[in-house]
């Protein structure tokens, strides 16, 4: 069995990744995608984590796992949604870099 | 005491019929908005009184067929208030209890209530033009009715403070109903506040009664059950400040029973909270029959019956509370002599004669008071609606200096107010005579502190009684006329709807005294004397004995001689003054010029309040509490200060952190987030 340290290391990789690619692109589907990246980091730490507690002796605990599919969920709404204002921003800027979109700002 | 109790389910409807009349009338006025014919209003509100009135039959006539020791109808709805478990569990039942005493009450309110409703139509007829008055009218007078019933069919002390505070709601509205006019609406408001001095008092007495019982293991508030575990409690002490008269430990019935007088006070305007029923006037005069003369007045009175073992326990709160009554009796009788509004004059009546009840229920006749209040509320009934139909035929006239000789004009009026006169004056075989002979009876043998003071300021006082009603009568009605010229000659007596009622109160007013038939009569050779004073046998299990042994026969027809010469005594002085010599009043009052002004000041009481309670009560509130308190801190610095401190800060700096770069809130939160969970990880 791969060691939970393995997992979770690349968990934080991953989480890593996405966090930077978060705040240095200036590409909203770009960040997109890298929020993506970091649900599915926390993904993976779920499932890895439930592997090595598995719950009692009599009972199985499924949280992690539940979790996993509760996130995915939510993820593809939220992508959804992210798209959807993404496109209408786009259509009105002609552009997906987020420091165009700063009007609301004092 | 009555143990059990037989279930009865038509109980409820008594109360619950002009609830339902009330709310549908809200509901036409408030959420329908369209005017309804008055037939439709009238129909309703009367269906509804009379409802309660046939179903407080029905359960009189089941009680009487019960034995004597059992005579106990329940009906239980469900539990309003429940709490604790074990045998610390209390719970206050939403239940009503039909007990002879109660069964008194329920008729006389019923009954005379349905009288007044129909009274009602005709007098409020006018009212139709402005505000849909005559629908409110009615919708105000079923929830009164409701409260009332309420009050007197509640098992518990709880349920009995609702109805209690319901019938100072509707007093309130009632009084105010003609809001138009600002005079009134003070009025309304002044009842309601001095009443608020009373409710205080009765819910301390209510808490501490709760609490004495509570120690003693038996938290309830259930009559019946106060009544069981009452002899637990009847020796404690309370400690009370220093400064109180007689302290510093008290007998702790005696703290209870006072608690319940000053409420009963309140409601029922006994000095020192006297000072709202003259002004309650101001309401159309069916509420004045009904709240102000037959009813509501009268709740206090029951109080004290309710809890007549606790009062038959308490010795010192019982001395004060005659002693009280017959201050009251005297004042409100001196006071009658000198107004002269027509509805005044009758209000300070009914001060007086709750006077006389409470004197009995503090000298222990508590089915004396009882009595007394069922035919006070036939005859006030029948005076005020007979006044009310003076005022109508004088068009909203009431100043009796403006009236005289109208007794060839609306004879029957005439008739049904001479019969009210005559039968509160005491006039032998009237119905007012057998109650205040019980009561005069009652405090002659009562051996409290001053009681031969008690029984001759009473004798006086039954003297001013007639003396005041002939007043009234022969300023009203003899004598010559003083109308003005437009008026006279269109006066006529009210239509039908009107003048039955005050037939049937007349009947009442003559014939409701044999139910109390004296006992010292029985050996008269046509009277049963197992059957004679029959009200007080009914009554009899419900209320506590006076423990006293009952006068000599002798003493007892002689004490009955001098109530009759009073009465005679104040008649013949009131036909002498006001139609043999109409000249005297006017010299007597010129040569007692000083006296006669402090009574039409009634003695300043009211400015007195005002001096010492009412203007510093406003000042503080107007300076402190509203200026300074409640303009100045609440508002301008607690309120408006914090807004005003967050917008300058926001204004001055954090704006700033408003960037609008997405990236940067974003590296922000994983600072935060980050410094988070090393904290945690800590």
């Amino acid at each position: 069995m791969i060691p939970i340290d393995h997992v979770i290391g690349l968990s934080a990789l991953l989480f890593g990744i996405g966090a930077i690619g978060v705040l240095v692109r200036r590409n909203l589907i770009v960040m997109l995608m890298s929020i993506e990246l970091m649900l599915n980091a926390a993904n993976l730490a779920f499932v890895a984590f439930n592997r090595v507690w598995p719950g009692m002796d009599s009972t199985k605990a499924l949280d992690g796992q539940v979790f996993v599919l509760l996130v995915i969920t939510v993820a593809a709404a939220e992508v959804a949604v992210g798209l959807g204002i993404l496109l209408a921003l786009f259509r009105n800027r002609d552009s997906v870099d987020p420091e165009e979109a700063s009007l609301l700002k004092w | 005491m009555v143990t059990g109790g037989t279930e009865f389910d038509l109980l409820r409807w008594i109360p619950l019929a002009p609830l339902l009349a009330a709310v549908l009338h809200g509901v036409l006025l408030v959420v329908v908005r369209r005017t309804v014919s008055q037939w439709v209003t009238v129909a309703i509100s009367c269906g509804a009184i009379g409802v309660s009135f046939l179903m407080s039959c029905a359960a009189f006539a089941r009680l009487v067929r019960l034995p004597d020791e059992s005579r106990l109808l329940v009906d239980h709805l469900y539990t309003w208030i429940g709490a604790g478990i074990g045998n610390q569990a209390f719970s206050t039942e939403l239940a009503f209890q039909f007990d002879p005493l109660s069964a008194v009450m329920v008729l006389v309110v019923s009954g005379v209530g349905a009288l007044i409703h129909i009274y009602s139509w005709g007098y409020m007829e006018e009212d139709e033009r402005e505000d849909k008055g005559f629908q409110r009218f009615f919708c105000y007078m079923n929830l009164f009715a409701f409260a009332m019933l309420l009050l007197v069919l509640a098992d518990n002390l709880v349920l009995m403070f609702l109805g209690w505070e319901g019938v100072g709601l509707c007093s309130y509205l009632l009084i105010g109903f003609w809001y138009g006019d600002r005079n009134n609406a003070y009025a309304g408001s002044k009842a309601f506040i001095v009443n608020r001095v009373g409710d205080f008092a009765f819910i301390v007495g209510l808490l501490l009664l709760f609490s004495l019982l509570s120690e003693a293991g038996h938290p309830t508030i259930g009559f019946q059950d106060i009544e069981r575990y009452f002899a637990q409690i009847a020796e404690a002490t309370l400690d009370l400040p220093e400064w109180l008269p007689g302290g510093p430990s008290y007998r702790a019935v005696d703290v209870v029973g006072i608690c319940f007088f000053i409420g009963a006070c309140g409601k029922s305007a006994q000095i020192p909270l006297h000072v709202w029923l003259p002004d309650a006037m101001a309401g159309p005069t069916p509420v004045s029959a009904l709240i102000h003369a037959a009813t509501m007045v009268t709740a206090g009175v029951y109080l004290v019956c309710r809890m007549s073992f606790l009062y038959a326990a308490a010795p010192e709160a019982s001395e004060v509370i005659a002693w009280t009554g017959a201050l009251t009796a005297a004042l409100g009788a001196v006071l009658a002599l000198v107004q002269t509004d027509i509805k005044k004059v009758l209000a300070y009546s009914t001060m007086s004669q709750l006077g006389f009840m409470f004197v009995a229920v503090g000298c222990g006749a508590y089915a004396a008071a009882i009595f007394h209040l069922a035919t006070h509320a036939f005859m006030k009934a029948l005076l005020f609606l007979a006044a009310g139909s003076v005022i109508l035929a004088m068009q909203h006239e009431q100043d009796i200096g403006a009236m005289g000789g109208l007794r060839s004009r609306i004879p029957r009026t005439r008739w049904t107010f001479l019969i009210g006169a005559v039968a509160l004056s005491g006039v032998l075989p009237f119905a007012g005579f057998f109650s205040k002979d019980e009561i005069l009876v009652a405090a002659y043998g009562a051996g409290m502190a001053g009681g031969p003071w008690l029984y001759r300021l009473l004798l006086a006082t039954a003297g001013l009684t007639a003396l005041y009603l002939f007043r009234l009568y022969f300023q009203v009605f003899r004598g010559k006329s003083r109308v003005r010229r437009e008026l006279r000659d269109r006066m006529e007596d009210p239509p039908g709807s009107m003048v039955i009622p005050l037939y049937a109160l007349s009947l009442l007013a003559i014939f409701a005294g044999l139910a109390g038939f004296p006992q010292a009569w029985g050996d008269l050779a046509w009277v049963d004397i197992e059957k004679s004073n029959s009200l007080a046998n009914f009554l009899a299990p419900v209320l506590a004995g006076s423990g006293r042994e009952a006068l000599e026969r002798e003493i007892e027809y002689r004490l009955t001689l001098r109530a009759v010469l009073a009465a005679a005594t104040g008649t013949g002085l009131a036909w002498c003054l006001y139609v043999q010599w109409p000249a005297w009043p006017g010299k007597i009052r010129s040569s007692f010029r000083r006296l006669h002004h402090v009574l039409v000041a009634k003695f300043w009481v009211d400015e007195i309040y005002g001096l010492l309670l009412v203007r510093p009560l406003v000042a503080i509130s107007d300076r402190l509490l509203y200026r300074v308190i409640d303009a100045g801190l609440i508002d301008g610095l607690l309120v408006n200060g914090v807004a005003r401190s967050v917008r300058a800060l926001a204004a001055n700096g954090l704006r700033y952190l408003q960037s609008g770069l997405i990236q940067s809130y974003m590296f922000v939160m994983l600072v935060g987030a980050v410094a988070i969970v090393a904290l945690l990880m800590r």
